[in-house]
């Protein structure tokens, strides 16, 4: 009997998410208003994906160390649902920005397009896009392997300047950015409010919790296709 | 029918239009009156509804590949 108690533990944490996020108290601020809330779901979406993408360079690693084509398709569907947590956190950022940065006559698309958090998260997606079409272009198992292997870990090596560092360093309509008074929002305890806390950290465990659980279905999946490469 | 579309239309439209004006009030407008008449109920059970169907639906696939790993063996 293998232990299921993380699957039960990721549905409780969010219908937490859920019920807590849509009817506990808010902190009121301007422009934002009741969209903070979208910090329970947009947020985690990119939290998740890093976490997964942190999985994969960590199969990545342990392919390269041994060799064995297990820790390959492990990394590979860890960075499958990392990039689909991607997508879907940007997909839901273009939303929120849609009605909350575009808020006086000077702020118009062209300021939105020009913003560099969309264009690190963009890069990065695409990286790691690149990443799909380089495994996709082998015929040789352990040639693609071996170099999509290299490949993930310089993926990821971009990972955190792209979506982090760069758009600290320029200025930014995201929070976090250098100008605003958010320094580092929703790691830094004084910045977050305590009330959005309450929800927020269990919503990027339970979101997590759910990509992994997608990850485990299709990494089972490829192991049952792959039976005959492997050999354990 | 048609009606019933077009006061569906002006509901969103009013609601888009409340968030636009909310802006430049000097209280941060939040839902309340969405609150007050416990309409945000409906709201949570739509999205818990989805999430346990969404829930069900990963649940049924993993008991799927439970079952092909054993016929396997």
């Amino acid at each position: 009997m293998k232990k299921n108690w993380w699957k039960i533990l990721s549905l409780l944490l969010l219908v937490y998410t859920i019920v807590g996020g849509l009817l506990m108290d808010v902190p009121r601020l301007f422009i934002l208003n009741e969209t903070i809330r979208n910090l329970y779901f947009h947020v985690c979406m990119w939290f998740g994906m890093m976490i997964l993408f942190t999985i994969s360079f960590y199969y990545s690693i342990k392919y390269l160390r041994g060799f064995n084509l297990r820790n390959d398709i492990f990394a590979q569907q860890y960075a499958a649902v990392g990039a689909f947590f991607g997508i879907l956190g940007y997909a839901t950022g273009t939303l929120w920005a849609n009605y909350t940065w575009v808020t006086d006559q000077s702020q118009s698309l062209g300021s939105i397009l020009k913003e560099p958090k969309l264009i690190g998260a963009a890069i990065a997606l695409l990286i790691y896009g690149a990443y799909f079409v380089l495994r996709g272009s082998f015929t040789d198992i352990d040639k693609k392997a071996r170099i999509s292997a290299v490949y993930n870990i310089f993926a990821f090596a971009m990972l955190f300047p792209s979506i982090w560092i760069i758009p600290r360093l320029v200025g930014s309509l995201h929070p976090g950015a250098p100008g605003s008074d958010s320094g580092n929002p929703a790691l830094n305890f004084k910045d977050i409010d305590s009330r959005l806390r309450m929800v927020f950290y269990p919503a990027v465990i339970g979101w997590t919790l759910l990509g992994v659980w997608i990850t485990t279905l299709k990494i089972r999946l490829q192991l049952l296709k792959d039976k005959s490469l492997i050999n354990e | 029918m048609n009606k019933k579309l077009s006061r569906l239309f002006m509901l969103v439209f009013g609601l888009l239009a409340n968030m636009v004006v909310s802006a430049q009030e000097a209280e941060p407008q939040m839902a309340d009156i969405m609150r007050s008449n416990g309409k945000i109920y409906v709201v949570v059970a739509v999205c818990l509804t989805i999430l346990l169907g969404l829930f069900l639906y990963v649940y049924l696939i993993d008991r799927k590949i439970n079952r092909l790993e054993n016929n396997k063996d």
